[in-house]
């Protein structure tokens, strides 16, 4: 139905001839960004109702005193329908060290939250298929559980800001909201978001038509394909700096796939945009030393690059 | 009266303040706004994700971002 919208508009309104790059990168364009709001108004939507029935108060009860393996199953789980914000990962962190969950279950809760996040969800699903979104939550799961299991092996408690431990923290009894008051609040929530990414995805899917329309295979090929061992780390590496553009990021790199690049470049790339994020590591920089805040960074990427050699040898 | 909003001074903290700051000029009464960008501060509330408003020493929203119309009917 949106495709055949899309035709509509691009090749009787406004009368460009199909097959042309220029048709050919409109005709993208629209029918791209149709389907991308579509998807992310019903999907936050739904994501925010979820999620407000998982405050971080009650992931943190859920996970206090859990031992490693079941304990980063459930915190990597948990990740995902727990609102996160890296503007309260100091907060959230102290909250949970200090109510006994292993440092290695907070990590990985850490890394899921913000890895596994709705507008990556929906852009993935709406641009690339049910099978890659659901790659990419799975391969997610599975890197936010081994890097939880790692640094709490590693016994890195004394790298954490030693003022954390010494920290008094209340509990107060968060007032709890009816039903009624979640689903108005979920709107909001998706209006507003809605309303800050929208520029990113316009101009993402904008690229992205640009270069399904214009840029030859074999250019891309050449450089970030299958041949090439190191488009891996280099395509992590592009990605740290490009963190809350994931809405702009994804549809370029959907394009870059239709022109020959690998999935597991891919997947790797996406990952690095979502979890990794410099501005984040500035706020953990609070409540870690430098040094762990490194292992972490160090212990997430190696696990990104794994996986993205995994997926282009196997694929 | 008092009204506390809890943040280390992200963006949404500082929204969350402007938003108490009306909801107390349209209900027109004497509240007092203040803001809580002290860690351990933040914490004695139990609290887990900011921003958050703390109205008398009640916690009304965690992690949210209320508009000033909801704020003005918990101070009523």
């Amino acid at each position: 139905m949106l495709k055949t919208l899309a035709d509509y508009v691009v090749f009787d309104l406004l009368m460009a001839r199909p097959g042309t790059h220029l048709g050919e990168a409109l005709n993208f364009f629209i029918y791209d960004t149709l389907k991308i709001f579509l998807l992310l108004s019903v999907i936050i939507f739904i994501v925010a109702v979820i999620r407000s029935y998982f405050p971080p108060e009650k992931t943190r009860r859920i996970l206090s005193r859990r031992h490693v393996y079941v304990g980063n199953a459930l915190a990597a789980s948990l990740g995902i329908v727990t609102p996160f914000c890296s503007c309260s990962a100091v907060p959230l962190f102290i909250g949970f060290v200090e109510s006994g969950v292993p440092l290695g279950v907070t990590f990985s809760f850490l890394v899921s939250s913000p890895m596994i996040n709705e507008v990556a969800l929906v852009l993935l699903l709406g641009l690339f298929g049910w099978k890659i979104a659901f790659m990419y939550v799975g391969t997610g799961l599975v890197i936010a559980i081994i890097s939880g299991i790692v640094i709490g092996k590693l016994k890195l408690e004394k790298y954490v800001q030693d003022y954390v431990y010494q920290m008094k923290v209340g509990h107060a009894e968060i007032v709890n909201q009816n039903f009624r008051e979640k689903i108005k609040y979920a709107k909001d929530y998706t209006g507003e978001l809605l309303r800050k990414i929208w520029p990113y995805i316009l101009v993402g899917v904008g690229v992205g038509g640009f270069i399904h329309g214009y840029v030859p295979s074999e250019f891309l090929v050449k450089y970030a394909g299958p041949g090439n061992p190191l488009a891996v780390p280099v395509a992590v590496l592009i990605g740290v700096p490009l963190y809350s553009n994931a809405a702009g990021t994804i549809p370029i790199v959907q394009a870059l796939m239709g022109k020959g690049l690998p999935i597991g470049t891919v997947l790797a790339f996406m990952m690095a945009v979502t979890a990794l994020s410099l501005p984040e590591a500035v706020i953990l920089k609070n409540v870690l030393k430098m040094r762990l805040l490194l292992i972490f960074f160090g212990i997430v990427a190696l696990a990104i690059v794994g996986v993205g050699y995994f997926f282009n040898a196997i694929l | 009266m008092k009204i506390e909003v809890l943040g280390m001074g992200c963006a949404s903290c500082n929204k969350l303040y402007q938003n108490a700051l009306e909801a107390v000029r349209q209900s027109g009464k004497e509240v007092q706004v203040v803001k809580v960008e002290d860690i351990q501060k933040i914490m004695s509330y139990g609290v887990l994700s900011t921003p958050a408003l703390v109205i008398d020493g009640v916690v009304k929203a965690a992690g949210k971002l209320p508009k000033a119309e909801e704020i003005k009917e918990w101070i009523k």
